[in-house]
């Protein structure tokens, strides 16, 4: 089965892109949700999509320094502009989930383990 | 003027903190902070400031200098210690709060009663939300609101994961400003400094964050500036362009 794009994964998953909308066409690997954004630097990996429901810009700084494919804040949680700009500038993908945490992991897991 | 030595715990809590015992009376507070020997205390409950006055009209009335704090949990979860000049910016910093603590109510039997008293130990006030959960605003918010109000910034027990700011946001916010770092009892100064050797030229406070009487001066700071007040404990964290102060942690403590 081919890999979906995060472009076809925002789509079909509902979720918005709020910035790095050039970067879409990335193919994710697997997955990581955490909070702590230390334990994201030790132990996700390149290509991962990150669920978080941080919105400090230090996510940014996170996922370009691991090489995520994107973030996802989780529960609608307002940004601020600066975090938007920021993500825009370093090329990282930020989208929004409108659900908890286990409920984008649930579907974001189905979705990507049954197309691998 | 001559410089002398002064002994500070800068990280107590009172029975208002919601994992504060509730012998932890502002009396009860200072009486200890002097029988230990210390020279400065500060109050820096979670979230909240209304215990401070009777701490600091007590250390008045006994000679002890208590700073006037508090320990707010930030948006992102991390603990951060601010100090004020006085009563009066502590209360413009409590409207602050006021307006950015979300509204969920505390349950006492999980995290123990909120109570803010007077001098004479009486119950006055119970603070009905929690105090626990981080407030409503970045980092970069809280220490702007304080350094409006011209007081000092302090990101709390960073050798800490829970609630330190390396272990929330994994490194210092490029940006942001503050006034020192704290490192918690539980650590040692030397060892702390071997494994973040990026600190060393840090200012670094150790302080007891504590909760219960006995641990009131587990550990302490070194102050060494011309008297216990304000002008002097700001000017030592480099408030002033001549700073006068030098702040130390005792070796061998910790």
């Amino acid at each position: 089965m081919v890999k979906p794009t995060l472009e076809k994964l925002t789509e079909e998953l509902g979720f918005v892109c709020l910035s790095g909308r050039s970067w879409l066409e990335r193919i994710p690997r697997s997955a990581y949700v955490s909070d702590l954004l230390s334990d994201v630097m030790g132990k996700a990996s390149d290509g991962m999509v990150w669920v978080t429901s941080q919105v400090h810009r230090n996510i940014v700084a996170v996922a370009s320094l691991k090489e995520l494919s994107a973030i996802i804040i989780v529960n609608e949680r307002p940004v601020t502009n600066e975090l938007l700009e920021q993500a825009e500038r370093e090329e990282v993908v930020l989208l929004a989930s409108n659900l908890p945490a286990y409920e984008t992991v649930g579907k974001l897991y189905n979705y990507l383990e049954n197309r691998e | 003027m001559g410089v002398e030595c002064f002994k500070a715990d800068l990280h107590i809590h009172t029975c208002l903190s919601p994992c504060g015992h509730l012998e932890m009376s502002p009396r009860k507070i200072v009486e200890s902070a002097l029988e230990r020997g210390l020279d400065i205390i500060a109050i820096t409950d979670h979230n909240t400031t209304r215990n401070v006055r009777p701490c600091v009209e007590i250390g008045d009335e006994l000679g002890l200098y208590v700073v006037a704090g508090c320990e707010v949990n930030t948006q992102e979860e991390v603990h951060c210690l601010c100090f004020f000049p006085d009563i009066e910016t502590l209360e413009a910093f409590q409207e602050y709060l006021d307006a950015k603590i979300p509204d969920i109510a505390n349950d006492p039997l999980l995290f123990g009663y909120q109570v803010a008293v007077d001098k004479d130990d009486a119950i006055i006030f119970e603070e009905k939300r929690s105090l626990f959960t981080g407030i409503c605003d970045e980092i970069e918010g809280l220490q702007q609101q304080v350094d409006s109000l011209g007081g000092l910034f302090v990101p709390a027990h960073v050798d800490r994961m829970k609630n330190g700011i390396f272990g929330q946001l994994g490194f210092i916010p490029p940006g942001l400003r503050y006034d020192a770092l704290e490192i918690s009892r539980r650590v040692n100064y030397g060892d702390f400094l071997r494994s973040h050797p990026a600190l060393v030229r840090e200012r670094i406070l150790q302080s007891s964050d504590a909760h219960m009487l006995e641990q009131i001066a587990a550990v302490h700071t070194l102050f060494y500036m011309e008297r216990a007040d304000w002008n002097s404990f700001s000017n030592a964290f480099g408030k002033q362009p001549h700073n006068r102060g030098m702040i130390k942690i005792p070796i061998g403590d910790g």
